[in-house]
């Protein structure tokens, strides 16, 4: 199995223990990944600002990186859906297509190609899990509480396997947090105060750690947190399933 | 309210100063979107709903012009008038005629959003006609002449107390006196007098059915029925797009619409009305104001299935922190975010970046409307048409200058982890929006690519 590592651009300058997390997870499950080297950014920041007219180049380059690979696994619902979504290309759409079709979310890999039914991880921590907008509605990663459908969560059910692990409960379990992309800046009085709330749910309900399947969101509360001189800390799903 | 401030960012940070308020708005508002979530999974058959009355509003959306011309011969047929506007003005001279030839300068008026809408109220004003509005939401923001914030809880932005006092001041109930079953039978001792006096009734119109020529009604209080029963002359107003084909349509609709709303399993009061009863005049005035070309942009047509539920305005995260008065338009929330640039971009060039594109609203609406798909497409055609803040424009240029170029982006982000000098939504030239309640990211010593290259063979 040929899997490509595409690690968005705020994870690669940001939070490299994510991408490597990710990255030796894959490894121990027995997965051979290859990262691109002259990957860069998806497109998204400027896509949902309205400028997708300015994603070609961004577009072209990710096919040129990605398009031999069987699978693309990516630590980032929110990027995976923007390729899912927008990625085209007028030279080479059939790569595009592909890509598409075979790019995958960190979680979903784990549970719907590798079927994964236990990890050797542990982590004796209360942990509340954001479930990400875009992972949950728009990968359908989780179900939603608006529709009145069984239940599932992908994440969870992998949490569920870390031993010590505890997860808490939330009051509105899939609550937006503000970050939004671009939205954190340019509706920033609203942004803050919807950052606030999610965080404050799981604050208040005891967790120690925050995790999500999506490191922007995770960014967005732990700038809030840290302003807050909280002592609860933000980790990425995948630090999670490959702690020891 | 000075222009300066009135966009949607702007509008949001003056609510968000009072963060208790804004506080006690998101918990009432998630109270109504958790009693919906409770009626909804008490159906199990409520996505298959969901699905067909999504289906009935692409029937009608396809064939619009045969159910108007059926309805307005079918309405004629029973005795009703029935009137065409195309647009906002020409629907306020309609009403404004009707009147007129009434010599009614007095009237009362049942919620009725397209009425807003069209600013009819002020229109009437304008020319001496006193309107009151006699649902208890509507009485209240009209006493403190402000607009409805909410579709369906008009003055959902007010606490009890603020109406103690605007009901102190024009009604002369006690001052200091809040209790709500006090003030709600203050209100109705007073429109009570109203109803017995006045010659002319409006009322909005929920579903209006192309076979029989009939319009619905849903109201709560009851007070839409007794206008129109006490009044010499009844006029309907509605939006083309509330027609529904026929009858037997509207038992899906009728079981969605308060559901959703409320989470109750259907309004106090459907009420149908038919024809005029006899010495009463009834009159519908049907308006596009935009909706033609609404339904002409594909992209953006579906909006047009709304069935004003306020369900989507309910669950967004956005609506329930910002408040309705944000959206400076008469339909907040993420569907009027839709609504409203295509009745002016420049306007309204705002309201579609007011949201996460969470999706929430997308899978709580009862005709399954990709509210948040379309938030996206009018994004992109706002920035096309020259819309877009040029600072953004600059900015942007600098992202795919950047981001289409690996070798840009490595010396980028070595140069000091690029985010923070030329992506607008980290740093900002003169504010760093981030910064003013968050804290950055801390800055590792490598990158994920300088880790790959020393760790594994690049
Ligand atoms: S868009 Fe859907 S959820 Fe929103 S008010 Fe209309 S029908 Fe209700």
């Amino acid at each position: 199995m040929n899997v490509g590592l595409f690690i968005p651009c705020y994870i690669d300058q940001f939070y490299p223990n994510a991408a490597i997390a990710t990255l030796n997870l894959l490894s121990k499950l027995g997965i051979t990944v290859k990262y691109p080297v002259n990957q860069t950014c998806c497109g998204q920041p400027m896509a949902n600002s309205g400028f997708e007219h300015l994603t070609q180049g961004c577009n072209e380059l990710f096919i040129d990186n990605f398009a031999e690979f069987d699978y693309i696994v990516s630590p980032s619902g929110s990027c995976v859906l923007h390729i899912k979504d927008h990625l085209h290309s007028p030279t080479a759409e059939e790569k595009a297509s592909g890509i598409r079709k075979k790019v995958y979310e960190l979680t979903e890999f784990l549970t719907d190609v590798l079927k994964v039914d236990k990890l050797s991880a542990r982590f004796p921590h209360k942990v509340g899990v954001h479930q990400s907008c875009h992972g949950q509605r728009g990968l359908m990663l989780a179900q939603m509480t608006e529709l009145v459908a069984a239940p599932f969560s992908k994440p969870l059910q992998l949490l569920k396997m870390v031993e010590g692990l505890e997860l808490v409960e939330l009051s509105r379990p899939d609550e937006c947090c503000g970050f939004g992309g671009t939205f954190c800046v340019a509706e920033e009085a609203v942004s803050v105060k919807m950052g606030k709330d999610r965080v404050a749910d799981h604050v208040n309900h005891g967790a120690e750690y925050i995790t999500a399947a999506d490191m922007s969101c995770l960014m967005h509360m732990e700038g809030i947190l840290r302003r807050q001189n909280s002592k609860v800390k933000v980790l990425h799903i995948a630090e999670i399933l490959n702690a020891e | 309210m000075s222009s300066a401030t009135k966009d949607h960012a702007g509008l949001s940070d003056i609510f968000n100063k009072d963060e208790a308020r804004v506080d006690w708005h998101d918990e009432t508002l998630w109270f109504v979107r958790a009693k919906r979530d409770k009626a909804a999974h008490n159906l199990p058959e409520w996505e298959s709903l969901r699905e067909t009355a999504s289906l009935i509003k692409n029937n009608v959306l396809s064939n619009l012009y045969n159910y108007l011309v059926e309805f307005e011969t079918q309405a004629q047929k029973n005795g009703i008038t029935v009137h065409w506007a195309a647009n906002a003005e020409e629907h306020n001279r309609i009403v404004h005629g009707i009147l007129k030839a009434h010599s009614v300068n007095r009237l009362i008026k049942s919620k009725s959003m397209l009425t807003e809408e069209c600013h009819l109220n002020e229109y009437l004003k304008n020319n001496g006609i006193d309107v009151i509005d006699t649902d208890l939401g509507e009485r209240i923001v009209q006493l403190a002449q402000e607009p409805p914030s909410h579709i369906v809880l008009p003055c959902i932005h007010k606490k009890k107390e603020e109406i103690g006092e605007l009901f102190h001041e024009h009604l002369g109930t006690p001052k200091g006196m809040a209790d709500p079953l006090f003030l709600t039978a203050a209100a109705r001792e007073h429109l009570r007098e109203t109803f017995l006096t006045r010659k002319a009734a409006i009322t909005g119109v929920n579903f209006a059915v192309a076979e029989t020529g009939e319009f619905v009604v849903c109201t709560n209080e009851g007070n839409a029925d007794m206008g129109a029963h006490l009044a010499d002359v009844h006029i309907a107003c509605m939006g083309i797009e509330k027609i529904i084909p026929k009858r037997t349509n509207l038992g899906v609709f009728l079981r969605l619409l308060t559901r959703s709303a409320t989470g109750q399993p259907i309004t106090t009061y459907s009420s149908h009305f038919k024809k005029p009863r006899p010495g009463q005049e009834m009159h519908i005035v049907l308006v596009d104001n935009g909706r033609t070309t609404q339904l002409s942009r594909p992209d953006f047509r579906n909006s047009l299935k709304c069935i004003r539920c306020a369900a989507c305005m309910n669950t967004c995260p956005v609506y329930r922190r910002s408040g309705g008065h944000s959206y400076h338009t008469a339909v907040a929330g993420p569907i009027g975010s839709i609504l409203a640039p295509n009745l002016d971009m420049r306007e309204y060039a705002d309201l579609p970046f007011a949201s996460t594109l969470c999706g929430s609203c997308s899978n709580v609406c009862p005709v399954k409307i990709n509210i948040h798909e379309q938030l996206y497409k009018w994004r992109q055609v706002i920035v096309k048409e020259g819309y877009a803040d040029p600072k953004k424009k600059l900015a942007m240029k600098a992202m795919e200058f950047t981001l289409s170029s690996p070798f840009v982006y490595k010396n980028a982000g070595k140069a000091g982890r690029w985010f923070m000098k030329h992506a607008p939504f980290t740093v900002n030239n003169k504010l760093n929006l981030w910064y003013q309640q968050r804290e950055m990211p801390e800055v590792p010593q490598q990158s994920f690519g300088e880790w790959y290259k020393k760790n594994k063979k690049a």
